[in-house]
């Protein structure tokens, strides 16, 4: 009974992490890129795109063209997260410059 | 208690004259005041590198130090920039398909005009640089506009500058609130971080100015446009103040404006207020 028990167990801990792991799908890329676009149009909208996201949107597109959509979501969650930075810093130094200027 | 009454009183008086003084001071403090700005620029670069002539900061780098100096006096026995000056010289005194040259589109034929610009203009309300009045020019005339970045514009600047060499900046700010808020915006563009590595042009021109980043030497924000355009080793060719801004972005990581966008109009007219007593050295040549 034992057995049995820790053999479902053990079933049910390799399903989830194999559907943890599982490959992304064309949906997931979808998703994931129109997220990071829409983060960059919000950081282009503050006149502070930054080089690093244009990039990694440039590489998840080519990653999705080439099939590999785990490089793919990889690289648009990358552009996301470099896009919102970039927002966060537009919005931080609209104050934070007068910090720094010579009085 | 009417001593009482009138001490309260005469206290309540004194706490609201404070308040009052203390709210003007702050209004003052905010209010813009470029000649306030200028001074206190000025002041604050030739406090940080005393053995450095005012006049002096426009040769940027070799300002900073001896060995670069004698490198670059030896330089401008046999200038870089000397083909673009030839070729800049050649193109102003040539003719457009209409007849007309550059000479007709600025005051005094354009010779010895440099220092004047930019200027700030009432009539749009914005900026106008050399380098766009230029390329006003080209299509007044009929002619298409050359790229800010590129050869062509170097070549004309480098002419231009020339003939004013030694002549004081002039930047004026006229009494026109439009004007004032185009200083504030490049003042503002200036000390802003942005980019990837978060730098702000005052990082590496103010705080960093003098100091080696990999093998350049930082040049000091003042004076940094009086040499300009400039032939850099760097770029193995000449540049302009639209190309010197887009380079500086992108080295921060941050995606370059469009050439002669308001801010970089902004920036310019800002920096170069800054710079106003300072001669202009241009063309340059720097590492």
């Amino acid at each position: 009974m034992r057995v049995l028990a820790t053999s479902i167990l053990s079933a049910l801990a390799l399903a989830a992490a194999t559907s943890a792991l599982a490959a992304a799908s064309d949906a997931d890329f979808k998703a994931a890129f129109a997220a990071a676009e829409a983060a960059e149009k919000q950081a282009g909208a503050l006149r502070n795109r930054w080089t690093t996201t244009e990039a990694a949107l440039v590489e998840a597109k080519k990653a999705a063209d080439a099939g590999d959509l785990d490089r793919a979501v990889a690289a648009a969650k990358e552009a996301e997260a470099l896009a919102k930075a970039s927002i966060f810093q537009a919005n931080s130094e609209k104050e934070a410059w007068k910090a720094l200027e010579i009085r | 208690m009417q001593a009482r009454f009138a001490i309260s009183l005469a206290s309540a008086a004194l706490a609201l004259a404070a308040l009052v003084l203390i709210a003007r001071s702050a209004t003052a403090a905010d209010a813009p005041d470029p000649a306030a700005d200028a001074k206190a620029f000025q002041d604050f670069f030739t406090r940080k590198f005393p053995a450095v002539k005012r006049e002096d900061f426009v040769n940027g780098p070799y300002s900073m130090n001896e060995d670069m100096r004698k490198q670059w006096e030896e330089k401008e026995q046999f200038p870089p920039y000397e083909f673009a000056l030839e070729a800049g010289k050649e193109m102003f005194s040539t003719p457009f398909k209409n007849g007309k040259t550059y000479a007709d589109c600025f005051p005094n034929g354009g010779i010895g005009i440099r220092q004047d610009y930019p200027y700030f203009d009432t009539k749009e309300g914005k900026v106008v640089t050399l380098e766009l009045a230029l390329n006003r020019c080209r299509e007044a005339n009929g002619e298409a506009p050359y790229s800010y970045v590129k050869d062509e514009m170097a070549s004309l600047t480098a002419y231009m500058a020339f003939t004013s060499r030694g002549k004081p900046f002039d930047v004026k700010i006229p009494n026109d609130a439009r004007a004032l808020e185009a200083y504030e915006n490049g003042k503002r563009y200036f000390y802003t971080r942005r980019g990837q590595l978060n730098f702000s042009c005052a990082s590496c021109h103010v705080q960093g100015a003098g100091q080696r980043m990999r093998a350049e030497i930082l040049a000091p924000a003042l004076g940094i446009l009086n040499a300009m355009p400039i032939y850099r080793s760097e770029w193995s060719g000449m540049g302009t103040i639209s190309r010197r801004f887009v380079t500086c972005n992108t080295q921060t990581r941050a995606v370059p404006l469009e050439p002669q966008s308001d801010e970089y109009r902004d920036l310019e007219y800002y920096l170069s207020y800054l710079s106003n007593g300072l001669p202009i050295a241009g063309p340059g040549a720097r590492p």
